[in-house]
């Protein structure tokens, strides 16, 4: 299935990533989205208030976050598509909501602008120090999808590509946006609407009488309802069985807490979405994403003008995390070199997987600027000695 | 409703067996609960507004009242605690023909929930609130609430609540709602006939039922039984509809006022956001066609 015209703003335009992400949506066929105000995501559902109307849609503004976070899955169980915006403190605040979306498998995209913490922090400057948040910062264990763009033409192609895989998975996805890839403006084009796949939601074909909410096709994954069709069905945030129907014993929950772990499975290898570059000959990989991978980009340009052979492994499906990629890299190279705009997050699912068979090196940053591609360019030259 | 269904053969199945799901049974609540009643009164409120229940959705919040959602035979939704009104909010704009009622305890929308409760009110989203106020936190144990009156003793109160409690139905008038009523699980006819009259209103609509929680604060409170909380009911309720909600406020053994008190006509929020962009865009303007996921 393709786009919708309707929310297609075919042509190339001079963008920043927030606009460049509602964009995407649009695209994508959000024609819902509520948020509370907050930098420095805010201008997303700014221009999604601006243009809905004329697509033909809804942008609500609410209380907080915690009813934006569970208003758009309310949209989502009445067949909408769906998403919300936020930053620090507001992503903290949707928290319960994301393990409510990931119980009930409820297909959602949150955008988090990440920007510097804690607290209140750093409000207008960036940082990515959410990552290990966007994983396992709701209680219990679940598991979705976090994308990571590092140019505005990426939030409008990610941000797609987030819709559709939370479709598909039926998992909430996280945008991991951070304050600088949100506010640059450059160059995105936006194709025509036939250029723009679309995974349409899983709706089933079976009739109310042989439908159960929660039971599994082959890939793991449910299909879907929607609310007012007749199927007279059931979500809870309980643990629940195949009908949906709450169950408090251990096998119930060790069924559905493994599933939604497993449907995920393919993204640790096949389906991870990465950039490779110049890792034919690498001796010293770079493991990054967001803007930093565009800092990255210049330390290993330097690196390689010293005769340091130098590549980047850009992380785009930051979760669930490309383990075997790391795996098969630390087998034929010296040193991974992981710089991030917070205190050492990634870099632990790097040595994790990694094992040991290659030396990691952290190159931490405590936000509110990125890093100076010297900085970097020093720890892979440590690296490669 | 008809007086007739009230009056059945004891071995004639339940006429609300087919609103509810019977494949749940036995529920959880414990024996002389007034949720139970609610239900009842519920169940026959859907049959007598002949509503096409496909087109009827619930949403609950979490506690022992949150569990209805749960054994409505309609589209139910158990959501988080204090937000099942917020997520009935972005349920109703992505599908306006749903009637979206929200079922759910004092605690979950006036504590945890409040701030949700008084927005929509104020936005008139259309959906419509039914709150079985037990003055307690039932699933939890018995804690203090914000419905709670002073002088009850509760798990977290043992020397007794000293803090003021809200008066809901005075907060739902000021915050905007378009109706308002008070019943208790001894009004059933009344109780039922509000419901039906909600599931017909446009805008937001508020219900609180008075309803009785005998294993937790009828115990702790020394106030007897699930009969004996009848019995205070028919004692101390005075009908007096259209009463200034202000009036209205309870406390732990004094006169419960009860009966329709606000019964208005604001416009909704759909109706208001549609005026303002036909207003501003004219023929710019789409509809809004948010349910068109599925299409290719
Ligand atoms: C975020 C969160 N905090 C606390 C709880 C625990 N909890 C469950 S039900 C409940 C109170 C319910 O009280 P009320 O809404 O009055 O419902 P009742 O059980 O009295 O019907 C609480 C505090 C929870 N589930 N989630
Ligand atoms: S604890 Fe109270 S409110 Fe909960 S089911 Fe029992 S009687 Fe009802
Ligand atoms: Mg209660």
């Amino acid at each position: 299935m393709h786009a919708d015209p309707k929310g297609v703003l075919t042509g190339v335009h001079f963008l920043d990533g927030d606009h460049a992400c509602c964009e995407g949506t649009l695209a994508a066929g959000a024609r819902f989205a509520a948020g509370y105000p907050i930098t420095p995501s805010t201008e997303v559902v700014e221009r999604f208030a601006w243009r809905i109307p004329t697509v033909g849609g809804i942008f609500i503004q609410m209380e907080d976050e915690l009813a934006a976070s569970i208003a758009i899955q309310g949209a989502v169980w009445g067949g909408a598509k769906a998403f919300t915006v936020t930053s620090g403190p507001g992503f903290s605040l949707m928290m319960e909501h994301i393990g409510y979306a990931a119980i009930t498998e409820t297909p959602c995209v949150f955008v988090n602008v990440q920007r510097g913490g804690p607290s209140t922090g750093l409000p207008t400057l960036p940082a990515q120090a959410d990552m290990m948040q966007a994983r396992w910062g709701s209680h219990g264990d679940y598991s979705i999808i976090a994308l990571c763009p590092n140019s505005p033409q990426e939030c409008f192609d990610l941000t797609v590509t987030g819709f559709n895989l939370a479709e598909e998975f039926r998992v909430p996805v996280m945008m991991m946006l951070d304050e600088c890839v949100g506010h640059m403006t450059e160059k995105v084009v936006i194709p025509e609407s036939d250029q723009i796949a679309i995974t349409p939601r899983r709706f089933t074909h079976q009739s109310p009488e042989e439908f159960r909410l929660f039971k599994p096709k082959e890939d793991l994954v449910p299909d879907m309802v929607k609310a007012g069709d007749g199927y007279r069905f059931h979500v809870t945030g309980l643990t629940h069985d195949e009908r949906g129907y709450p169950s408090m014993n251990v096998e119930t929950q060790d069924k559905l807490v493994r599933r939604m772990q497993d449907k995920l499975k393919p993204f640790t290898n096949g389906r991870a979405l990465f950039e490779a570059v110049n890792l034919d000959d690498a001796e010293v990989v770079v493991v990054s994403y967001g803007i930093t991978s565009r800092v990255a980009q210049r330390a290993t340009q330097m690196a390689r003008a010293q005769g340091v052979k130098a590549g980047i492994f850009r992380l785009i499906t930051a979760w669930p995390f490309p383990e075997q990629h790391i795996r098969e890299l630390a087998g034929r190279v010296k040193a991974f070199v992981v710089p991030e705009l917070n205190l050492g997050q990634m870099v632990h699912e790097v040595e994790r997987h990694a094992a040991g068979r290659a030396k990691v090196i952290s190159v931490p940053h405590a936000g509110g600027t990125v890093h100076k591609p010297e900085v970097i360019l020093k720890a892979i030259l440590e690296a490669a000695r | 409703m008809s007086d007739a269904i009230l009056d059945i053969p004891l071995d004639m199945t339940n006429p609300v067996e087919p609103f509810l799901r019977m494949d749940r049974m036995p529920h959880i609540w414990c024996p002389a609960c007034g949720i139970g009643t609610t239900v009842n009164c519920f169940a026959r409120a859907l049959e007598s507004s002949k509503l096409d229940l496909n087109k009827v959705a619930i949403v609950s919040g979490i506690g022992c009242t949150g569990r209805v959602a749960g054994y409505a035979n309609l589209d139910s939704f158990h959501t988080t605690h204090g937000r099942a009104i917020p997520f009935a909010t972005g349920l109703k704009l992505s599908n306006p023909e749903l009637q979206v009622v929200v079922y759910s305890g004092d605690g979950d929308l006036f504590a945890i929930g409040g701030n949700h409760f008084i927005h929509a009110a104020r936005r008139n989203m259309d959906i419509k609130v039914i709150c079985v106020n037990n003055l307690t936190y039932a699933m939890t144990g018995g804690q203090t609430g914000p419905a709670t009156p002073t002088e009850v003793i509760s798990a977290t109160s043992p020397y007794g609540v000293f803090e003021p409690s809200f008066n809901l139905v005075q907060m739902a008038e000021a915050a905007g709602a378009s109706y308002v009523a008070r019943w208790t699980t001894y009004h059933v006819k009344q109780l039922s006939r509000a419901m039906e009259e909600v599931l017909h209103k446009k805008g937001f609509c508020f219900i609180e039922v008075l309803s009785p929680c005998p294993t937790l604060y009828q115990r702790r409170n020394k106030m007897g039984d699930g009969l004996d909380a009848m019995k205070f009911y028919k004692q101390v309720s005075k009908v007096r509809n259209g009463a200034p909600t202000s009036e209205c406020a309870l406390t732990r053994a004094g006169e419960i006022v009860v009966g329709k008190f606000v019964d208005r006509d604001r416009p909704d929020y759909l109706e208001l956001l549609t005026h303002q962009m036909k207003e501003t865009l004219g023929d710019r303007y789409a509809d809004p066609e948010v349910t068109t996921c599925s299409e290719g």
